[in-house]
């Protein structure tokens, strides 16, 4: 940045009128942020969706006047007994083998589906957040023995024991949920504890202690709050892990059983019909990828709008971009249009990433 | 010198890791599973409690679990991994037969996602902020989204039905050894691939592509320019081959959980290799046949780390090995 532009800047806010400077907390400016990024916005809009969706499923299947595990074995089955298509005997998006409207389990399956996935992320994100909170603060021994777990924990091939659990017990959704949020706490743990290890050597931590706060309020009350960020991005990106997980599980016979259908569940059961029946395979999947891929960018989306120095890939026109650093060329002293963003993208990153990498 | 020193040191504790991994899975199995569940899966739903006793016999099972797991440790400094319980075929027999569907998956996966991810990153990064750009990362998103049986599905959908019912028989699914030809080997292995690049090469476009921005951003690179080397030389000559690092420390992880991903492809595309045997072994309580083949796979991430580590020095000068 030119000696020029910093005159230029500290002149342009000395002359700005003073009523228009006005206080924002760093989560108003995020929630601004957020709020200006078009496909965090459509996301969390298609994440709404999904979960009317999922409540509305038993209005559905009063509506299409089909039960859930009502098998029609006439109208839902064409002569030799396969599902029927799309539209056909008023099946909106056709039926499953045993002649149930595919439409309405999809929906009880949205149910189970963002039920585990949000119900595993928050465990994971309390069991992974204490244990990492308790490593990071306390260090020593109590961290060499912890992270000897996270680091098993992330190593451990997670579908055998998966397997090995269903061959002793029988598949059901405690163990569904037990298993996927076995597997995932630890990552949480792993950077909580990093963040809280650079924390603890803050000032305001010193004060607290010097004030007389124990532990447990340092660790909850003085650090978790600046580890929301970190933590609400990661839960974001960790729902639809845990969505395709729960998936993954059923299609190897372990996960959610029979009758109750969960999007894992109907997908493995399509996975015979893939020759004839192709809806029975797409419906389920489409609703699957929709709600994961909404799931994902909404966390990049939070990722950008906390930390704005990471490049900002959707929001934000590249056109008001290429403005900005041609004003920038104009200002160096006449560089013509591509050295000048050449210059403007290689001094954006080495300014930004030493900054960045201090923090994590 | 030092890098034989580095690798001696690495081979050690490799083997002590492969211990742990042997003692975790032995106890896992064989503590965790009841004695009884195991001898009625072996001998039968309708098996005596006589025919049951001789069963836990046979195997050694009525014997205490440490005498067994010291037999078990034995046999294995030994290079002999057991015989299953089911086939009373050896274990290293099975992995001798299944290995190349496996290796068969693994390489091509890898190559082909490596390929796919670094090529999509690089053009991603040199082309910042632009449409294709934008492109790339939603793609890499939906890549990332999907978990691999769906992916495996919809190809089966999408490609292998289709072609088939024009005619077009190239692409088969199961297995044909390399042994018959190319041509056959290639139609069936390359959904699997496919399957497996378009869950895993996202990973590696968003890594190679924010490396890469990193590093051109970096001193030596703003020097290579101002020699005047070409744009092109800068690129793959300096800037590629450093922004490599994080990719090849990836790969090393991915290598590892693996086992997973080869485990479902080899389901969907009806693939007997040996993530097939291992969901055939578990639930029968084939603890031999999951043991033997939890250990090879172990045995493969731990070379996997050695060679990433030892080829962190040749891509990075900077880098030396300590």
């Amino acid at each position: 940045m030119s000696v020029t532009e910093l005159q230029f800047q500290a002149a342009s806010v000395e002359n700005a009128p003073a009523i228009a400077i006005e206080g924002r907390s760093q989560w108003q400016l995020t929630w601004r942020r957020l709020r200006s990024d078009k496909v965090a916005v459509a996301s969390v809009i298609v994440i709404f969706l999904m979960i009317a969706f999922a409540l509305a499923a038993p209005l559905i299947a009063q509506l299409t006047g089909h039960p859930v595990d009502q098998a029609y074995t006439l109208r839902g089955e064409d002569t030799s007994g396969l599902p029927v298509g799309p539209g056909v005997h008023g099946f909106i998006l056709g039926t499953d083998q045993i002649g149930r409207d595919l439409l309405v389990r999809i929906a009880y399956g949205a149910r189970i589906s963002l039920f585990v996935g949000l119900l595993t992320t928050s465990l994971a994100v309390i069991f992974g957040v204490s244990l990492g909170l308790v490593a990071g603060y306390f260090g020593g021994i109590v961290d060499a023995i912890l992270a000897r777990f996270f680091d098993a924990a992330l190593a451990f091939p997670f579908i055998i024991l998966a397997l090995a659990l269903a061959s002793v017990f029988h598949p059901n959704l405690g163990i569904v949920i037990g298993v996927i949020t076995f597997f995932s706490w630890a990552g949480i743990s792993r950077i909580v504890r990093g963040q809280t290890l650079s924390l603890k050597e803050k000032e305001y931590v010193e004060a607290a202690r010097s004030l007389g706060a124990g532990p447990g309020r340092i660790m909850f009350i003085d650090i978790l709050p600046n580890l929301l960020g970190p933590v609400l991005v990661l839960s974001t990106l960790y729902i639809p892990a845990a969505v395709t997980f729960e998936a993954t599980l059923s299609f190897l016979g372990i996960g959610i059983p029979e009758p109750a259908p969960s999007w894992g569940n109907i997908l493995s059961e399509a996975q015979n019909f893939y020759n004839t029946s192709w809806w029975y395979v797409v419906f389920p999947a489409l609703a699957l990828l929709i709600t994961t891929l909404a799931f994902n960018l909404l966390g990049d989306g939070i990722r950008d709008a906390i930390d704005p120095r990471t490049e900002r890939l959707f929001a934000g026109s590249k056109t008001s971009q290429r403005k900005r650093r041609k004003a920038q060329g104009k200002n160096n002293g006449g560089l013509d249009l591509d050295q000048a963003i050449l210059v403007g993208q290689e001094g954006d990153l080495t300014d930004e990433s030493p900054l960045s990498a201090g923090e994590g | 010198m030092n890098m034989v020193r580095f690798l001696i040191r690495r081979i050690i504790t490799g083997i002590l890791v492969l211990w742990l991994v042997a003692t975790g899975t032995f106890f896992l199995f064989f503590a965790a599973v009841p004695v009884q569940v195991v001898a009625r899966n072996l001998a039968g739903r309708a098996a005596t409690p006589g025919v049951l006793a001789a069963v836990t016999k046979y195997y050694g099972l009525d014997r205490p679990l440490f005498a067994q797991y010291l037999t078990f440790l034995h046999k294995l400094v030994k290079g002999n991994l057991g015989q299953s319980f089911l086939t009373q075929q050896a274990v290293t027999t099975i992995i001798k037969q299944d290995l190349p569907v496996t290796v068969s998956v693994v390489v091509g996966g890898v190559l082909l996602w490596l390929i796919a991810g670094l090529a999509v990153g690089i053009l991603s990064a040199t082309r910042a902020r632009s449409l294709f750009d934008r492109f790339a990362t939603l793609g890499v998103l939906a890549g990332v989204s999907a978990p691999t049986f769906v992916v495996g599905e919809l190809l089966i959908i999408f490609v292998f039905v289709q072609l088939n019912q024009h005619g077009i028989s190239f692409i088969q699914t199961g297995y044909a050894p390399i042994t018959q030809g190319i041509g056959p080997w290639l139609g069936t292995m390359i959904l699997p691939w496919i399957t497996l690049a378009i869950v895993q090469a996202a990973v590696y476009t968003r890594l190679s592509r924010g490396s890469l921005l990193d590093t051109l951003g970096e001193d030596y690179i703003r020097t290579a320019r101002s020699k005047g080397l070409s744009e092109r030389r800068v690129l793959y000559r300096h800037a590629v081959r450093s922004a490599m690092t994080p990719v090849v420390s990836q790969l090393g992880i991915d290598v590892g959980a693996l086992l997973g991903g080869v485990l479902v492809v080899e389901q969907v595309f009806g693939l007997h290799g040996l993530g097939y045997q291992i969901v055939q072994a578990i639930p029968s309580g084939d603890q031999p046949v999951v043991i033997g083949l939890v250990l090879l796979a172990a045995a493969f991430v731990v070379a996997a780390n050695i060679i990433v580590d030892a080829s962190y020095a040749l891509l990075d000068p900077r880098v030396r090995i300590s």
